[in-house]
């Protein structure tokens, strides 16, 4: 007896249409999902074997499979160097800390724009432009300015901070004006249409921002330990070219790449969570 | 010597000599002109007109949300100086929040204003479960149709406890049944509450078959044109659906199309 065959006997009243429908939706979800791998895993195959054939110079790429002995390699502290884990959870917090003030601070000055149009008015064009900046170039002024530590969480913080400031307060104004008309009609006050309508009706573009500023925020951090720091995933990534030890640096891209992912399942997550009281 | 008029109970809602103008960068529109109106406590009133003739602008002004440029808008004698606990005011859509609840919406007036909210909440369960969606006060809105929805706006104006109901073309978001039914529903509540009512609508149907005094405004800048009692044969008001059926209608509709000056344009 087939899987089909045991889902019509447990639901008698599917019609054999309907079984063969939902044999095509499995079908073209799992091509999806099996493309998806094939793709991984054709790109790590011609990472290895590339390589090795000597096509490309191994020197400037390392191979996949050295970076299993590399990473258990940096997990043991060294005179030098802190182990690896050390390094991911300093770009973890500093990214977490960036991103968090990020959203507390993109949303206070949101909600003082919304307040206050005039101050809207005045600053649109200061915020588009601060937001265009490469704000990179400041890496080394904030190195001097705030020092080693400070200077990543400010780097963090530069790079997603006007993004997330023009996300929410376009979330903001795009609040339907009759549902403030509507609070206006009950004798709302300004303070009332804030936090009884316009933030609670915001919380979908809250977490399209947090999803937009996790991502910048990684940047910024790692952007930041370039210049500054004597621990976490940049700094290793620098330290790694420095030395010419590609297998470092491919190890730590490898491990950013996992933050990232996991930052996204983390917000995706808290967004369904969200979602589901709506 | 004029007999003196026939002693008539102070107007609940009234115009005296209304303006309005809405200023712009190109210039000033006049959007409504010299209106001057009386509503008696009770009464239920329709205004009807065209698009843009001011007939919700005219809602804005009695509701506070908008102060006239010349004239005053009185309710029970005294001068509206901003949103009235007094008045309730249904909007052209439920525009029921999204993450609230039934009966989180249904209280928000309440909570807006203040008030005790146990007392709110037995209140809003209490019209909400009259108006048939006692199971549903833990839902949220898009759980329910767009005629249950309007119901939850009704049951947030009401728990408020306004004297005067605005209705500002409340079923124009619904299909043509519910807004039959609903209407009917509507007018037979605000009627039981002896709440005086003022809906404006461009459906001369719906204002004849509603109200009891039926207002006709002209094209901006809005003016009141007419002003006309609607009356059946009969003890008892009919419902507004058994109205529909009613030779008076037909007579009345004919007459407020005529004053409408409809012209399809193009």
């Amino acid at each position: 007896m087939s899987k089909a065959d045991a889902v019509t006997a447990a639901t008698p009243g599917i019609s054999t249409q309907y079984r063969d429908w939902l044999r095509r939706e499995r079908r073209a979800r799992l091509t999806v999902r099996g493309t998806q791998f094939a793709l991984l895993v054709i790109f790590l195959v011609l990472w290895e074997v590339l390589p090795r054939a000597q096509l490309i110079n191994p020197l400037f790429t390392s191979y996949p499979s050295a970076l299993w002995p590399t990473f258990v390699e940096l997990l043991k502290d060294t005179p030098q160097q802190p182990g690896i884990l050390t390094h991911t959870w300093a770009t973890v917090v500093a990214t977490v800390i960036g991103f968090t003030a990020a959203m507390v601070l993109g949303t206070l000055v949101a909600a003082a724009l919304w307040w206050w149009h005039g101050l809207y008015k005045v600053l649109d064009p200061y915020l588009v432009v601060a937001n265009a900046m490469p704000k990179t170039a400041f890496v080394p002024i904030f190195y001097i300015w705030l020092g080693a530590t400070l200077s990543i969480y400010a780097m963090s913080l530069a790079i997603s901070l006007f993004i997330t400031i023009l996300v929410i307060y376009n979330g903001f104004q795009s609040i339907d004006p009759n549902k403030i008309k509507l609070a206006q009609t009950f004798g709302a006050s300004r303070r009332q249409i804030l936090t009884k309508v316009v933030l609670p009706g915001s919380v979908p573009t809250l977490i399209a921002a947090l999803k937009v500023n996790a991502g910048l925020s990684l940047v910024g951090v790692v952007v930041g330990e370039f210049q500054s720091a004597n621990v976490g995933l940049g700094y290793l990534i620098q330290y790694g070219s420095q030395i010419f030890k590609l297998n470092i640096v491919m190890t730590a891209i490898t491990i950013l790449a996992m933050v990232s992912s996991l930052m996204y399942l983390a917000i995706s997550w808290l967004e369904s969570a969200v979602m589901r009281r709506r | 010597m004029m007999p003196p008029p026939a002693p008539s109970p102070p107007p609940k809602v009234e115009l005296r000599n209304v303006d309005l103008r809405y200023f712009g960068l190109s210039g000033e529109t006049e959007a409504i002109k010299d209106i001057s109106l009386a509503i008696a406590p009770g009464e239920f009133v329709a205004i009807i007109g065209q698009s843009g003739c001011g007939k919700s602008t005219l809602l804005s002004l009695i509701s506070g949300i908008l102060q006239p440029t010349g004239g005053g808008v009185l309710i029970d004698g005294k001068p509206v100086a901003g949103p009235s606990r007094k008045v309730g005011y249904m909007l052209q859509q439920d525009y029921l929040f999204e993450w609230r609840t039934i009966l989180d919406n249904a209280v928000l007036g309440a909570e807006i204003q203040g008030a005790d909210m146990r007392k709110a909440r037995e209140r809003a369960t209490g019209l909400l479960t009259r108006y048939g969606l006692g199971q549903f006060l833990d839902h949220l809105p898009r759980q329910l149709s767009g005629g249950m929805r309007q119901r939850v706006a009704l049951a947030r104006t009401l728990t408020t406890e306004p004297d005067v109901v605005l209705l500002d073309e409340p079923f124009s978001a619904l299909d043509s049944q519910t807004r039959l039914a609903l209407a009917d529903e509507v007018a037979e509540i605000l009627r039981r509450e002896r709440k005086t009512a003022i809906l404006v609508t461009h459906d001369i149907g719906e204002a004849i078959s509603m109200a009891e005094r039926v207002i006709v405004l002209s094209r901006r800048p809005g003016r009141v044109k007419s002003d006309h009692a609607i009356q059946f044969a009969g003890a008892t008001r009919p419902a507004p659906l058994a109205a529909r059926n009613a030779p008076e209608f037909n007579v009345y509709f004919n007459t407020l199309w005529q004053e409408l000056e409809v012209h399809v344009e193009g």
